[in-house]
């Protein structure tokens, strides 16, 4: 299978091409203990001031399970619609040229800097009650999203499927289309071509592109109070819970935080040798 | 590499002493300028009052009344559910007064030793609001507990929801609510953009929002109020300015704006 083996090549390319390793000079040295201390001193902190020996007895009476649950279930929903939808997109932007096709890179980026908040407005605007699109949803189908695990699951997917898209283009821009276009000559229809050919290419950057779509849907914040509010077990997830909690019970906010962090180290180290390296040098 | 380097960090150095220099030209400017106004109380300084969400419209007012009366004084305002102020000033904040939403709230910033002496200078009631076209038909407080009602309420451990739980008890009646706020203000804005039916807040909350929500009264015999201490926080660098602030709300002149705004006197 060439297909799979071509994020590998690439990558033992890139090495060969940058040489064996170099000792760092100090000015660059220096800076990047400095940064690196600054990205690791506060999960140390995390580590150190967690009340390990209450913590069974604190988290069992912290609505954490619940908590973790949903944001479990509802960052891997958004996840999967932004994969169904998504990919398509980051296909359409990449692959094909129509007029305002800057302009809908620019729309389909704007969550990515948009602050999440304002995002949960916006949702609100147009899903909530009162909505241009929401209130013909609760008039014809009786469907009200705000407050529901579903404004949950909309408001992270709003959020975190320009991760997924802006990955996922990058990769089909940078892809080798050669065996599109051989797969194509073939006799392969475009759907084929798509299937077989192109996805399998990019699979690393799709895989590296959901991890960071649904890391991302897994910290949301900000849209979600706004658009979903906060309801142990309906709405409230991991970051809300853990926010909460720091007014009432800091040492809790702390293991809740744990927690999070444990989930995504474990994601992490699970995807890391066989797919996000491999994706970070094919896109 | 190496000359760009050296550049970069000639740089980084360079940045950070203009900002010090900006910060410097910035505190030399402040007492000149209020030297200038020469105010008649010889008060000058910067303070910053941390202040419940529900005190929101009155203290603005309060604020820009006291700056008038002292012109070398300049007041900044942070409103948030007082719960979050107590940890926000447990965790170091800077912050001159702290003015709560309840006794519970004050009493552990005191009892942490970060202020003292709280003086309660006004009470407040709690009041259901209602969308303008109230869609879930809400006339009283019975009307919450109905399962086709969609309410918002504070989280238990801000005042205005603690305050909310009492009147439930009190009515004897259980309240499922669609949503858990951060804040007086969060609950308040859910009725205003009508996304739930009927939110309960303080009396004050309903007045300060005018026509964007309908109040509907919640009767004496089961309302329940709470109370709001402010005291000077010990860490603030302005204790004389942080302490007029507190004379000044506890004045008649304070007590007219918060009266206005629908506070009751202690």
């Amino acid at each position: 299978m060439p297909t799979t083996l071509s994020p590998r090549v690439r990558e033992r390319r890139a090495a060969t091409r940058g040489g064996g390793p170099r000792s760092a000079p100090a000015p660059l040295l220096v800076p990047a203990l400095v940064g690196l201390l600054f990205l690791v001193v506060p999960l140390v902190a995390l580590l150190v001031r967690a009340p390990w020996g209450d913590a069974w007895e604190i988290l069992r009476g912290s609505a954490a399970g619940e908590a973790l649950r949903l944001s479990l279930w509802t960052s891997t929903t958004a996840t999967a619609i932004s994969l169904v939808v998504g990919v398509p997109l980051a296909w359409l932007l990449a692959r094909t040229q129509f007029p305002g096709l800057r302009l809908v890179r620019a729309l389909v980026t704007l969550p990515l800097v948009l602050p999440p908040v304002v995002g949960g407005v916006a949702l609100l605007l147009a899903f909530g009650r009162n909505g241009i699109v929401g209130q013909y949803l609760d008039q014809w189908f009786g469907i009200t999203l705000p407050f529901t695990p579903a404004a949950v699951v909309i408001a992270e997917t709003f959020v975190a499927m320009p991760f997924l898209v802006v990955t996922v283009e990058g990769a089909l821009r940078s892809a080798d289309r050669g065996f599109d276009e051989a797969a194509a000559t073939l006799g392969a229809g475009p759907m084929t071509v798509f299937r077989r050919v192109t996805l399998p290419l990019i699979g690393p950057s799709l895989v590296a592109g959901a991890v960071l779509c649904w890391a991302r849907a897994l910290g949301e914040f900000g849209a979600t109070i706004t658009f979903a509010g906060s309801f142990p077990g309906r709405t409230q997830t991991m970051p809300i819970a853990v926010y909460y909690a720091l007014e009432s019970d800091p040492e809790a906010a702390i293991l809740l935080s744990l927690i999070l962090l444990l989930v995504s180290v474990v994601v992490l180290v699970a995807l890391r040798d066989s797919w996000l390296r491999a994706g970070s040098a094919a896109s | 590499m190496r000359p760009l380097a050296l550049t970069l960090i000639a740089a980084t150095v360079g940045l950070a002493l203009a900002g010090c220099s900006s910060d410097d030209s910035s505190s030399d400017a402040s007492p000149s300028a209020s030297s200038s106004a020469t105010s008649p109380s010889g008060l000058e300084g910067d303070i910053t009052v941390l202040a419940a969400a529900s005190l929101t419209e009155s203290f603005n007012t309060l604020g820009e009344q006291f700056e008038k009366a002292n012109p070398g004084v300049h007041v900044t305002f942070s409103f948030a559910a007082s719960s979050a102020l107590a940890a926000q000033i447990a965790d170091g904040a800077p912050a001159d007064v702290f003015a709560s939403a309840s006794s519970k709230t004050m009493d552990d910033v005191v009892t942490a030793g970060d202020a003292t002496d709280p003086v309660v200078f006004a009470t407040n009631s709690m009041e259901i609001a209602v969308p303008p076209a109230n869609p879930g038909k809400v006339t009283g407080l019975g009307d919450l507990a109905k399962s086709g009602v969609k309410s918002a309420l504070c989280q238990p451990e801000v005042p205005c929801g603690a305050t909310a739980a009492k009147v439930f008890t009190n009515a004897e009646i259980t309240v499922k609510p669609v949503t858990l706020e951060p804040d007086v203000k969060a609950v308040l804005s859910k009725v205003t953009l009508g996304e739930v039916d009927a939110g309960v807040v303080y009396v004050t909350d309903v007045i300060a929002a005018g026509t964007d929500v309908t109040g509907v009264e919640i009767p004496d015999d089961v309302n329940a109020s709470t109370d709001y201490p402010i005291a000077p926080l010990a860490k603030s660098a302005h204790a004389d300015v942080a302490k007029a602030f507190v004379d000044y709300v506890l004045s008649s002149a304070g007590t007219s704006v918060l009266s206005a705004a629908g506070f009751a006197q202690p």
